[in-house]
C-alpha cells in the first residue's frame, strides 16, 4: 500500500467532512443539545454531588458529540450524490472510513475537552489522572466516532432515517452504562449488561482520572475501548463494502 | 506501447443477474472511446468498475498499465471521472470544490489556485467562483463537475452521460473542453445515449447490450459493415399513404418531419418503386436522397439482435 497516498485521503476526506458536516443541524441537535438536556432534567432539583456525576456527563457528552457526525456522511452524501464521485477519487474504502471516523472523534474532541476546562475551570473539580484523561478523550472519541460511522453504513441514503436508528442504538447505552446510576451500585443481570457496553468503560476510567470511584483498572478501561474501536472500524468496512452500491 | 485502459474478462453478477459479461477492450492512448447501449445493458457498472468504484467478480482492469484491484490508489491518480450521479459538494463553493479535489490529488496550494483560476475562465464561471454551487443551475454544477474532473490533468478521463439533461449551451462547453483534453493528450472513455454525440465525438465505439459487447469499431467502419440497412429519405408535395409503398426492398417506413424514410437493403430497387408509386398516385416528389445507415440504425439493429 502506498501510505503517504493512503494518508493524504484520510486527511482530506476528514477536512471535507469537517468543512461541510460540522455545519449541519442535526449534528448539534443530536450532539449537543440532546446531552444537554439530558442531564440538565436529571440534575436540576436534586440534591446531587456535581463531583460525583461530572464524569458521567463528560462521557455521555463525548459520547454524543462524536458518534454524530459519522451517522449523517454516507446517507447525506448518497442522497446528494456525492458519495460515487468521492469513491472515484484515489482512495479506498478503508480511506474514507477513517477520514470520517477522524472528522467525527476531532469534533468530539474538541466538545468534550471544553466540557472538561469547563468543570475544571468554574465548577473546581479536580483530575487527578490527567495522562488518563488524555488518554480516555482519545481513545473514547475515536471508539465512539467509529461507532457512529458503523450506523451510517448501514446502506440507507436518507440520513433523518440513519439518525433515528442511531438515536435508537445510542439512547439505550447511556441508561446502561453507569452515567445516571453507579457502576458500583449495580449488580446482577444489570451489571452484566452494563460491562456489555463500551460506554461503561469510558465512564469507568473517567470516574478513576478524576478521583472518582472506579470498578475496573484503568488498563482494563483503556483496553476495553482499544478493541472496541478496532472492532467498528472492521465492522463498518464489511458492512458498507455490502451495502456501497445501496442507494447509488 | 502500454494502453490507455487494457480490459481482460470483467465480470460482474448482482445475485442471478449477470449485469457484466466477460467483458474485454483495449483502448489506445489518446483515443476517444465510446461505451453505447440501451438502458441497462451495463455500461455504467462497466465504467463504475474501470473507475474503480465498484470491484469486479473477475478480470483485470490496467489503467495506464497499472492494475486497478491491485493498486486502486496509485491507478485513480492517472484518471478522472465524472460519474453517472457525480455531483459536487452543494455545501461548497465552486472554487472550493476545486480545492477540495486538488487536495485528493496532491496537488500543492499554487497549482491548485491556478489551475481552478484557469478552468473557472474557461468553462465560463469566473465570476461565481465564490458562491455556493447549490445556487447553481444544473448546466453550471456540470461544468464544475467537469473542472473537478480535470483539474489534475488526468492520462484518462471517464465520462458518465456528460451531456445528458444540459442545454445547450453547456453541452457545448464540455464537449469543446473535452476536444481540448484529448487534443493534449488525455484518453476520452464516455458513454453516452446521444449517438449523433457518440458518432461526432469517439474515434471507436464499444457497444453493450445484456452485458456483453456486441460491436467494437470506429463509426465509419461500422456504417460500412452495415450497409445493408440503408434508407431512402423523400420529401412529396402533399399528402401520401405509407400503405402504397408496402413492397419488396424496403423493410420500414417511417416519417421524419416533412419527409419519409424508406429503410432498405437496395436502394437502386427502392428508388424506382417509390418514383413508380409517386407517378401512379399522381404525388409530386420534391427531393430524394440515399442514406448510409446511421451509427443509430446499427445500434437498434445490434441491440436488437436484428443481425
Amino acid at each position: 500500500m502506498n501510505f503517504p497516498l493512503f494518508l493524504r485521503g484520510v486527511l482530506v476526506v476528514a477536512r471535507k467532512d469537517m468543512r461541510i458536516y460540522y455545519r449541519k443541524a442535526p449534528v448539534y441537535i443530536f450532539g449537543l443539545l440532546l446531552p444537554a438536556f439530558l442531564f440538565v432534567a436529571f440534575f436540576v432539583g436534586r440534591q446531587l454531588d456535581i463531583s460525583v456525576y461530572f464524569p458521567g456527563f463528560l462521557a455521555m457528552t463525548l459520547f454524543f458529540t462524536s458518534s454524530s457526525i459519522g451517522p449523517l456522511i454516507v446517507p447525506w452524501e448518497k442522497q446528494a450524490g456525492t458519495f460515487e464521485r468521492l469513491l472515484s477519487m484515489p482512495v479506498s474504502l478503508t480511506t474514507i472510513i477513517l477520514g470520517d471516523i477522524l472528522a467525527g472523534a476531532l469534533f468530539g474532541l474538541l466538545i468534550s475537552t471544553l466540557i472538561a476546562v469547563f468543570g475544571i475551570v468554574f465548577l473546581g473539580l479536580s483530575v487527578t489522572n490527567v495522562f488518563l484523561l488524555a488518554t480516555l478523550f482519545v481513545l473514547g472519541n475515536a471508539c465512539f466516532a467509529a461507532l457512529g460511522e458503523l450506523l451510517s453504513s448501514t446502506g440507507g441514503r436518507t440520513p433523518s432515517n440513519v439518525m433515528m436508528l442511531s438515536s435508537l442504538i445510542r439512547f439505550p447505552l447511556i441508561f446502561i452504562s453507569g452515567i445516571f446510576v453507579p457502576l458500583s451500585g449495580m449488580s446482577g443481570g444489570v451489571a452484566v449488561i452494563a460491562y456489555l457496553s463500551p460506554l461503561t468503560y469510558l465512564v469507568d476510567g473517567l470516574n478513576a482520572s478524576m478521583g472518582q470511584v472506579s470498578v475496573f483498572v484503568w488498563m482494563v478501561d483503556v483496553l476495553i475501548l482499544l478493541l472496541s474501536t478496532v472492532l467498528f472500524v472492521f465492522a463498518t468496512k464489511k458492512v458498507l463494502r455490502r451495502n456501497l452500491m445501496k442507494g447509488l | 506501447m502500454t494502453s490507455a485502459v487494457d480490459v481482460v474478462n470483467l465480470t460482474k453478477r448482482f445475485g442471478k443477474l449477470l449485469a457484466v459479461d466477460r467483458v474485454s477492450f483495449e483502448i489506445e492512448k489518446g483515443e476517444i472511446f465510446g461505451l453505447l447501449g440501451p438502458n441497462g445493458a451495463g455500461k455504467t457498472t462497466t465504467i463504475r468498475m474501470l473507475t474503480g468504484i465498484m470491484e469486479p467478480d473477475a478480470g483485470s482492469v490496467l489503467i495506464e498499465g497499472i492494475d486497478l484491484v491491485k493498486h486502486p490508489l496509485e491507478a485513480k491518480m492517472k484518471m478522472g471521472c465524472i460519474p453517472e450521479v457525480g455531483n459536487v459538494y452543494q455545501d461548497l463553493s465552486a472554487r472550493e470544490n476545486l480545492d477540495l479535489v486538488g487536495r485528493f490529488y496532491g496537488l500543492s496550494k499554487r497549482e491548485r489556485g491556478s489551475r481552478s483560476e484557469e478552468l473557472l475562465a474557461v468553462l465560463g464561471l469566473s465570476d461565481r467562483g465564490d458562491d455556493y454551487v447549490r445556487t447553481f443551475s444544473k448546466g453550471m454544477r456540470q461544468r464544475v463537475s467537469i473542472a473537478c474532473a480535470i483539474i489534475h490533468r488526468p492520462a484518462v478521463l471517464f465520462l458518465d452521460e456528460p451531456t445528458e439533461g444540459l442545454d445547450v449551451h453547456s453541452r457545448r462547453v464540455i464537449i469543446d473542453l473535452v476536444k481540448k483534453m484529448n487534443a493534449q493528450g488525455s484518453t476520452i472513455v464516455l458513454t453516452t445515449h446521444n449517438i449523433e454525440e457518440a458518432n461526432r465525438l469517439c474515434e471507436r465505439v464499444c457497444i453493450i447490450n445484456k452485458g456483453r459487447i456486441v460491436a467494437i469499431e470506429a463509426p465509419e467502419k461500422l456504417r460500412r459493415a452495415y450497409e445493408s440497412i440503408q434508407a431512402v429519405e423523400v420529401a412529396f408535395d402533399g399528402n401520401v399513404d405509407a400503405s402504397w409503398f408496402a413492397f419488396g426492398h424496403v423493410s420500414n417506413i417511417e416519417a421524419c418531419g416533412d419527409k419519409w424514410r424508406f429503410c432498405t437493403d437496395d436502394p437502386d430497387e427502392a428508388i424506382k418503386g417509390i418514383v413508380k408509386v409517386a407517378e401512379e398516385k399522381k404525388a409530386k416528389i420534391i427531393s430524394i436522397a440515399t442514406m448510409g445507415p446511421s451509427l443509430e440504425d446499427i445500434f437498434v439493429k445490434l441491440t436488437e439482435g436484428g443481425i
